[in-house]
């Protein structure tokens, strides 16, 4: 059907710039407004948009439930990962100043924050695109 | 730095990472999942043992998360009030996780199991994060994870009820949330921080605002309905008995427990008594409302059909008890209030532990059905017998010691009409669980099969790992109320804690 092309090509130009959006305002998130929640819940509307222009089947090819499932994982555990480092270096958890001082290198806490941001970004947009999977898909592939 | 200072953090911390682990390993074998959660709670319990322990030698423990100092940053707060519910709660949890295990095969489809595991470690997880939070936020966010999975699990029934009565909670769980948020927002509007400690010093300046007072309400009702403290206890009777016998258990004891921490925590330590019993007086109500529940609840169990419906209505009658204390506000009172919050959670775990265990082996609750069960299930009637006991309140299980010091505490106060009340509702605690030892032991067995129960009596009793937590609570109220000096001496810092002294 003719609206069926536009929907199609236009989300094809989209998708791209809704991500790179996304990361941005992960990225944003150590200084300034943003971060790992707001930029995962847009990274999760790029797949959003995928699943309504071309069908659940379509993109479930591309990422199945269990590549969702370990990004999630993933996701998490780059930010326990970090947290943990922390207490490696002999700080508290989460204390980008201890890696930062027994490293030895200078601004390691932004880069830190980037990559705990990411792993947040991660996570959710995997939680998101999971969801979207359960309530749009008709059974089959649950669980 | 040792490693034990790092304790709080990995009380919250490695739990999430274990119930991701449980789920992707779950991917792979099934089998794995339940020995991660196992191995993950059990050393939750220890790790909480020893943080108990530190906190009633050196004081109170804070730790804040990536070095920033409160207000600015979130803190966790270990002092001897929540260490001890601490202690409670994960030995509650130690032990549903054990009897879980051969009960879930049972009752919850085969391709829910993993994910059953996941929540469950989710559950235990948020719940301890609300314990041992000092922010407020901090505590409506674990308060959401937990009750999400709360939510999840009572639905994973494979009765279609369940879906129902998880809706039901749903609907009002939102509501409090709904509420305690609102709430929290009020606090932050008046005094711009979101720290418990910092809100306790910056609240006494604005305790004429009606900001404050509209907050203390809402944190009031919001906790109110998550406790099921009794006209705001709808949700309650369909939740425990539509659910899964093990979720029964975990959301009756460890859940339930940690809601009222949250509302004493509020109301004592955020709030303090200088608020609740000079500026905006409400213990009086409370008082009031928690007799009626004490009574109301009793009736409402006295009428019930099903085993596990009496049990939960007998818990909206239990919770009267610890709103009792709270309404009396002193220091007797709030000790039995503290040790009935454990001594509760212990014998209503292992009352929830034989209804579960006899639905596992009969496949029914109701209380028609159990004519004679002492002859097929003799260890589970004894352990419902001893804490019946216990929740009648004959001595010298913990049942009788929490509601002893509550009469004391009432007493003192001079209130001997309420004191009476606590009585009438002994009475008619012993009436609702009279009728189950009455059908159990005195009732005739329908049908002539009685010969074959009689053969086979050892191995019908149920799994080794269903019985065995059920009996070691049962000794445990026992064991609780005789020994209950060493509670005391976790119980009474706590409640002097609260009080604004120590």
């Amino acid at each position: 059907m003719m609206e069926n092309v536009v929907i199609r090509t236009v989300s094809r130009l989209a998708v791209p710039f809704i991500q790179i959006f996304a990361l941005y305002v992960i990225v944003h998130g150590a200084s300034g407004a943003g971060g790992g929640f707001q930029g995962g819940v847009v990274f999760a509307a790029s797949f959003i948009l995928m699943i309504i222009a071309f069908g659940t089947a379509n993109v479930r090819r591309r990422i199945d439930n269990r590549g969702i499932m370990w990004l999630s994982v993933i996701g998490i555990t780059i930010y326990a990962g970090i947290g943990f480092l922390a207490l490696l270096m002999a700080g508290n958890f989460l204390e980008y100043a201890a890696i930062e001082a027994v490293l030895g290198i200078p601004h390691l806490h932004g880069i830190l924050i980037d990559l705990v941001e990411a792993g947040i970004g991660i996570a959710v947009m995997a939680a998101m695109v999971s969801i979207i999977y359960d309530i749009s898909g008709n059974g089959e592939e649950s669980s | 730095m040792t490693i034990i200072n790092h304790i709080p953090v990995f009380l919250v911390a490695i739990p999430i990472l274990a119930s991701l682990l449980i789920l992707a390993t779950g991917w792979y074998d099934r089998r794995f999942c339940y020995p991660i959660a196992l191995i993950t709670i059990l050393s939750q319990f220890l790790a909480s043992l020893a943080i108990l322990l530190r906190v009633l030698d050196g004081g109170t423990i804070r730790y804040h998360l990536g070095s920033w100092a409160p207000p600015l940053g979130i803190e966790l707060v270990i002092d001897s009030f929540n260490g001890f519910i601490l202690v409670a709660i994960l030995l509650l949890a130690a032990a549903t996780i054990v009897y879980a295990r051969r009960s879930v095969e049972k009752e919850i489809a085969p391709d829910k199991i993993v994910s059953f595991y996941v929540l469950f470690q989710l559950l235990v997880t948020g719940l301890v994060g609300m314990t041992i939070t000092g922010d407020v936020f901090n505590l409506y966010v674990f308060l959401e994870i937990s009750s999400i999975a709360a939510y999840t699990l009572i639905a994973s029934s494979r009765k279609p009820h369940s879906y129902l009565a998880s809706f039901n909670y749903l609907i009002l769980g939102s509501i409090a949330a709904g509420f305690i948020l609102l709430g929290i927002g009020n606090l932050y509007v008046v005094t711009g921080t979101l720290n418990m400690a910092e809100l306790a010093t910056l609240l006494p300046a604005s305790y004429h605002l009606a900001t404050v007072h509209s907050a203390f309400l809402f944190l009031m009702i919001g906790f109110s309905i998550k406790v099921a403290f009794f006209p705001l206890h709808l949700w309650l009777p369909d939740a425990y008995a539509e659910s899964p016998s093990a979720v029964t258990v975990l959301i009756s004891t460890v859940m339930a427990k940690v809601s009222v921490y949250a509302l004493f925590r509020l109301l004592f330590t955020v709030f303090t008594t200088a608020y609740i019993i000079d500026s905006f007086p409400v213990t009086g109500f409370i008082l009031l409302m928690a007799t009626v529940a004490i009574v109301a609840g009793a009736v409402l169990a006295i009428a019930q059909e099903d085993l596990k419906r009496m049990l939960a209505y007998s818990s909206v009658s239990q919770i009267g008890y610890i709103m009792f204390a709270l309404g009396v506000a002193n220091e007797i009172a709030l000790e039995g209030g503290l040790l009935h919050i454990l001594g509760h959670a212990v014998m209503k775990g292992c009352l929830f532990m034989v209804a579960g265990l006899i639905i596992y082996r009969m496949g029914t609750s109701r209380l028609s059905d159990m004519k004679g069960l002492s002859k097929t299930m003799p260890i589970s009637c004894a352990a419902f017998a001893l804490a019946g006991a216990s929740m009648i309140g004959i001595p010298p299980t913990i049942g009788f010691m929490s509601k002893y010091y509550l009469v004391l505490g009432a007493f003192e106060a001079g209130l001997w009409p309420y004191a009476a009340v606590l009585l009438v509702g002994s009475l008619l605690a012993a009436i609702y669980i009279w009728r189950f030892i009455e059908i159990a032991y005195f009732g005739d067995p329908h049908g002539g099969h009685d010969e074959d129960h009689h053969t086979h009596t050892a191995e019908r009793e149920g799994p080794l790992s269903m019985l065995a937590p059920m009996v070691c609570l049962a000794i445990l109220c026992l064991l609780f109320g005789i020994f209950v000096e060493v509670l005391m001496g976790a119980v009474g810092p706590a409640a002097l804690l609260l009080l604004g002294g120590a």
